[in-house]
């Protein structure tokens, strides 16, 4: 079964990694992801450079199901050591994939292991899950403007 | 009985009947047969199609006495469902009888419906909400009902859980409440599709429920209340076919149940409960429990062989209806659903609108099956198969499998 898919090896093993778990010793900022409808609820850590310009170190704690708890976990994969410019366009192309519209071959690399949601839209009802993490940060940096 | 339900025919595996049963022909029929041979606005034209129109909606609420054996069609109030019966409650009757100090006891199973109205009123007249917990087996001890006392104006309870399943001894709990002379509300959203009610052995004195969830269309609920409660109440909505006379600054109101409803009704959606009565009663209540409690009785049976699930409902399951809640050790009820989804099984995740009672019992969401006069012991069989599944999908990567 093509939906099924999404349950991949890579994704099970984000969803239940204790790797990006955890509560940063310190951080610059921290925001609250919930969705009301199903219960997820994510506390995002973010600790920035002295100069304020990249992300240095990011974490994450709370609860949900396999595809909110593994795209939290690859979107910190994917975002630490990014400039707080460059993790802004990376979540841009992520919600590009996740809208099923175009993506270049080099934006894709930039996604790295997110790539495999790419086909969430398949279960419409869990788009959100996906979609949890990625919108908490993107709020988050929008307001460190 | 699935051939009489058209969606019942494709390749699905319903088990989310405590949210919305599915359809009969008969019901979906009257419906349209109602549009192409009744339909005009009832209660306000002197021509022979608003006069039929007239007499099917009237007719219901006669019908719906019977159903529920009411003293008279006076008590019997058409809502949207049985939230906006609740809320009606809670505006009509909540706010003008309660005063400051007074309290509202109510069950920690409630569904949001019975319970976030009475936190509204209950903060609006700085009365006193309290609830009645469940004991390890999901059941209200008879410890909790003290905590109905002189002070106590008002009780609200589930009839059935739509958690737990948990059958409420609703008749002791009106028992206890009337020699408090508090008043009770029943919500009989859960077990209306299920057992016999009869409001005057019960004693309640308001009962709602919802018309979708007993094979019925969406849209149309019923409120019960005891005639001189109604009466004494005042409307929860006004504008058209709920006056008497209107002046410019004073209105008087239309007898009972007109009072409360305002505004053009939703005949076609009361035809459609009408049917769906006709329905129950051709199959009869004791074919239904027959059925179903034989089907429960396997479902747990079934779910109980597996290791891998925790299961919250309880031991006796005299005090058990309908729905069982569940859940995959370790794995997250939304992927689950999902992937049962993709084996054509539809059943619920989530918190089901109970979340204080989901929060007393230390869990976010849960899965939840529920069972119809529809569903037969391969829909249980197909359900077991596609929960080994998940399992054996997540326990290579779940530490608490």
């Amino acid at each position: 079964m093509e939906e099924l898919d999404i349950y991949n090896e890579l994704l099970m093993e984000h969803a239940y990694s204790k790797k990006n778990k955890k509560e940063l010793e310190s951080f610059d900022a921290c925001s609250l992801g919930h969705n009301p409808n199903c219960g997820d609820e994510i506390k995002l850590e973010v600790k920035l450079s002295s100069d304020k310009s990249t992300i240095e170190d990011m974490s994450f704690t709370g609860h949900g199901c396999a595809i909110s708890q593994a795209s939290t976990s690859i979107m910190i994969d994917t975002l630490k050591g990014k400039s707080i410019k460059e993790a802004k366009e990376i979540i841009e192309i992520y919600f590009k994939m996740i809208r099923r519209e175009e993506i270049s071959k080099e934006d894709s690399k930039l996604l790295k292991d997110a790539m495999i949601l790419k086909n969430i839209s398949n279960m419409p009802a869990r788009v959100k899950c996906a979609l949890l993490a990625w919108h908490t940060l993107d709020d988050m940096l929008k307001s460190e403007d | 009985m699935k051939e009489d339900f058209p969606l019942l025919k494709e390749n699905v595996v319903y088990l989310d009947s405590a949210a919305t049963s599915q359809k009969p022909f008969c019901v979906i029929n009257s419906i349209s047969n109602y549009y192409k041979t009744i339909n005009a606005n009832p209660h306000r034209g002197a021509y022979d199609l608003s006069v039929k129109s007239t007499t099917v909606y009237d007719n219901a609420h006669e019908i719906i006495k019977k159903f529920i054996n009411a003293k008279s069609s006076k008590e019997i109030v058409f809502t949207k469902n049985a939230t906006e019966s609740l809320n009606l409650i809670a505006y009509s009757y909540g706010l003008d009888n309660l005063n400051e100090g007074d309290e509202v006891v109510i069950s920690i199973m409630e569904h949001h419906s019975n319970l976030v109205p009475w936190q509204e009123i209950c903060k609006k007249k700085k009365a006193i909400l309290k609830y009645m917990y469940i004991n390890e087996d999901y059941e209200i001890s008879d410890s909790e009902l003290e905590k109905i006392t002189d002070k106590t104006k008002i009780v609200g309870i589930t009839h059935v859980s739509n958690v737990s399943g948990t059958i409420n001894d609703v008749k002791k709990i009106i028992e206890v409440s009337h020699k408090h002379n508090a008043k009770v509300v029943v919500d009989a959203s859960q077990s209306i599709a299920h057992m016999k009610i009869d409001v005057q052995e019960m004693d309640a004195d308001f009962l709602v429920f919802s018309s979708h969830k007993m094979y019925g269309p969406m849209g149309i609920g019923v409120l019960y209340g005891k005639e001189e409660l109604l009466n004494s109440m005042t409307p929860f909505i006004m504008g058209g076919d709920m006056i008497e006379y209107v002046y410019e600054q004073d209105t008087t109101y239309a007898e009972l149940p007109q009072k409360f409803e305002a505004g053009t009704q939703n005949v076609e959606g009361a035809v459609g409960l009408v049917e769906a009565i006709k329905y129950i009663n051709s199959i009869g209540y004791d074919k239904i429990q027959n059925h179903e409690r034989e089907l429960l009785k396997y479902a747990r049976e079934e779910l109980e062989k597996l290791d891998f699930l925790d299961l919250y409902y309880p031991k006796n399951i005299d005090h058990h209806s309908s729905v069982i809640s569940l859940n995959i050790k370790g794995v997250h009820p939304h992927d689950a659903s999902s992937i049962l989804d993709t084996m054509h099984i539809a059943l619920r995740s989530g918190n089901h609108c109970a979340q204080p009672y989901l929060r007393s019992l230390n869990i976010d969401s849960t899965l939840r099956m529920s069972i119809a006069i529809y569903n037969d012991k391969k829909d249980i069989d197909e359900l077991i198969k596609a929960l080994i599944k998940v399992n054996d999908m997540f326990k290579k990567y779940n530490k608490e499998s």
